[in-house]
């Protein structure tokens, strides 16, 4: 009896601190979205109605909030599995366009003909190849030089860019565009392919691919014991390390499957949409990534709805650009993670407090009551 | 093009840097990952075009650059001073914050979706080799790592500033406080970051969406390969800054395609991270401002 009611507390405080900063960040950037709407003398009602109109509200925009969700997914899992190691990648973006990259390669290496069953998997597997090797750099020189990650994965992002920037101009690229030539086999139906009211969105299948990954992840985080041993290196190195765990081994796994998470979005664009690798589809996609895993709480789950929510407001911002300029959306999405980023420590201390507090009391009406009796 | 032409060129490529790593030295030596440098750049571009507009003149244009680069600092400081917000998450949003906020009122202000009207800036209109030179950030940037260095080793508030950045608990022991000490580097470090970002606007004129362009990233690239100390970053920014100029001046040659020599400062800093030629070991509290 009294255990369950302990588990309850213990499971009601972890609800509120996993759910109470997602919820007071919305809180805040819509305020925040209110005053820069008003500032713009438009209604914050009517361009709040646009913007669910335009996204939720029909097939097509829903379409491509699912498009834009699905990348976001793929880099916010990223994020989420270095962090649940205790580790930034923040470097997702050039992973994300590596992945792209690679797939789009494999599919212009496949035969053509080749069954989309056979050579889907194969770009998806190159993705993945690729944006892990990337993340690896800093995953090893990490573990095994102390190399700060941060720093490294963003460095990394400007030498990758410009790496790809390179060999497509200069060598792969069809003339006059930014972008290779088309792939012999690989790509994957859009969904309008099914459902006729989809039509004209880029929402395709490797939405399926996403989604596995999420629900992997969560497998691998919550039911494995590599998955046990990454937490224990992100929660407490040192005591892992006295546990048996080999840390520096963790580092460098979590890096290079974190990076290959990020490379998997890259067929979101490649195989789904335009059945190429263009310069630049990755831009902005990798730094989101991190404000989806922090709105999900690093949580396989809490990321697929977090990524909803980042790619609604993405899509939205095209739809009420006749009112407010669509950047509106990105000073929105900032405000998100910065209140997100400190609601976190801030719920923690309150909870502790609270919890603290409460502890103090049961100690003095269990001593009064000792007293009495 | 002559060896005075390349040096000119480079010390006005360098100014950016040279401020921006300022700041960032200021920002990480107290404690705080300066990841932000690149939107304290652009708000400082944004603040000035805004300025030097609506002022009339370039001194303005200053004026709204800091003004701006306090707004943002503030932002930044309440997140990781007060509310012990991780820095890491801080910095990118912040870059992502002015990215989208100098858009938005590049709109409300100009009407205009990628540039501000032309702005006044420092010297004459016409060209030439000095041009730049008229322009007094060129000279702040260029005394602004060595007043740095001076400011951190010879000044009771340089050595309170280290020392917070390296153990801070003892800073706090002898009644020294710690968050106000980490704000007056913040401010500083935003000052000198947006007058980096400035100098572009005035130097060009006007303010163009994402004009900064990574140089934000640079500076702090430099800041890692300068190991902290202001010279050595100064050093750093100067190199940085001479590949750039070596490229632009063989462009026709077409000796080492340009992409390679925009590697250069990422490539150089991963490398000194790793420990490969002397170790950089960044101040110990960074980062962890509890």
């Amino acid at each position: 009896m009294r255990s369950d009611t302990g588990t309850e507390i213990a499971f009601r405080r972890h609800l509120e601190e996993t759910l109470l900063p997602p919820l007071v960040a919305i809180v805040v950037a819509m305020v925040v979205g209110d005053i820069l709407i008003l500032s713009y003398g438009q209604s914050p009602a009517t361009v709040y109605r646009l913007l669910i109109d335009g996204t939720w509200g029909n097939a097509y925009g829903f379409g491509q909030v699912i498009y834009k969700a699905t990348t976001l997914t793929c880099t916010g899992l990223a994020f989420a599995l270095a962090a649940r190691a205790g580790l930034f990648n923040v470097g997702a973006e050039g992973q994300l366009a590596m992945g792209g990259f690679a797939a789009a390669l494999a599919g212009l290496a496949l035969p053509v003909g080749t069954p989309m069953v056979v050579a889907a998997p194969i770009c998806a597997i190159a993705a993945m190849i690729a944006g892990g090797a990337t993340a690896a750099v800093p995953g090893v020189l990490r573990a095994k030089f102390g190399a700060s990650e941060v720093i490294v994965t963003i460095m990394l992002n400007f030498v990758v860019l410009a790496l790809l920037n390179y060999t497509v101009t200069a060598h792969l690229h069809v003339p006059e565009t930014l972008h290779t030539p088309e792939m012999h086999a690989g790509t994957v139906g859009r969904l309008s392919d099914s459902f006729a009211s989809f039509h004209g969105s880029a929402a395709n299948w490797t939405l399926i691919a996403a989604i596995v990954a999420a629900l992997g992840l969560w497998y691998f985080l919550f039911r494995s014991k590599g998955g046990y041993e990454l937490r224990a290196v992100g929660l407490q190195p040192d005591a892992a390390e006295y546990g048996g765990v080999s840390v520096s081994g963790v580092m460098m796994r979590a890096m290079a499957w974190s990076g290959a998470l990020a490379g998997l979005g890259g067929i979101n664009f490649v195989l789904g949409y335009k059945g190429y690798y263009e310069e630049g589809f990755a831009a902005g996609s990798g730094f989101l990534g991190i404000a989806v895993a922090l709105v999900g709480r690093n949580h396989p789950i809490g990321i697929l709805f977090a990524a909803l929510l980042f790619a609604t407001l993405s899509q939205g911002g095209l739809a009420v650009n006749a009112l407010v300029p669509k950047q509106l959306v990105d000073i929105l999405q900032a405000v998100v993670i910065l209140a997100v980023a400190t609601a976190v420590p801030e719920v923690q201390r309150q909870l502790r407090a609270a919890a603290a507090s409460v502890a103090r009391t049961a100690a003095v009406n269990g001593f009064k009551t000792k007293a009495k009796s | 093009m002559s060896v005075l032409g390349f040096l000119l060129q480079t010390i006005r490529i360098a100014i950016p840097y040279l401020l921006a790593a300022a700041g960032g030295v200021m920002s990480e030596r107290v404690g705080i990952i300066a990841l932000g440098l690149e939107g304290l750049m652009l708000s400082g571009a944004f603040g000035a075009a805004i300025g030097s507009y609506y002022g009339g003149n370039a001194w303005m244009g200053l004026l709204g650059a800091v003004v701006a680069g306090f707004i943002i600092t503030c932002i930044l400081a309440v997140a990781t001073l007060r509310f012990k917000a991780n820095q890491v998450v801080v910095g990118v949003a912040i870059n992502l914050l002015v990215v989208g906020a100098t858009r938005f009122y590049l709109r409300l202000a100009f009407d205009s979706a990628s540039n501000s009207p032309r702005v006044p800036g420092f010297g004459g209109e016409g060209g030439g080799m000095f041009a730049s030179f008229s322009n007094p950030l060129v000279y702040d940037g260029l005394v602004a790592l060595p007043a740095l260095a001076w400011l951190l080793n010879r000044t009771p508030f340089g050595l309170r500033a280290r020392a917070v950045g390296e153990k801070p608990e003892a800073v706090a022991t002898v009644g020294v406080g710690v968050t106000m000490l980490r704000f007056k580097g913040l401010v500083l470090s935003g000052t000198l970051a947006a007058l980096g970002g400035a100098y572009l606007a005035l130097d060009q004129h006007q303010f163009t969406d994402g004009m900064t362009a990574g140089r934000g990233f640079i500076a702090l690239a430099a800041v890692i390969f300068g190991r902290w100390e202001p010279v050595r970053v100064g050093i750093a920014c100067l190199l940085f800054a001479a590949a750039e100029t070596l490229q632009i001046q063989l462009q026709g040659a077409q000796l080492v395609p340009s992409q390679f020599v925009e590697m250069i400062p990422y490539v150089l800093t991963i490398i000194a991270l790793a420990g490969v030629v002397g170790r950089s070991v960044p101040p110990v509290a960074l980062g962890k401002a509890e």
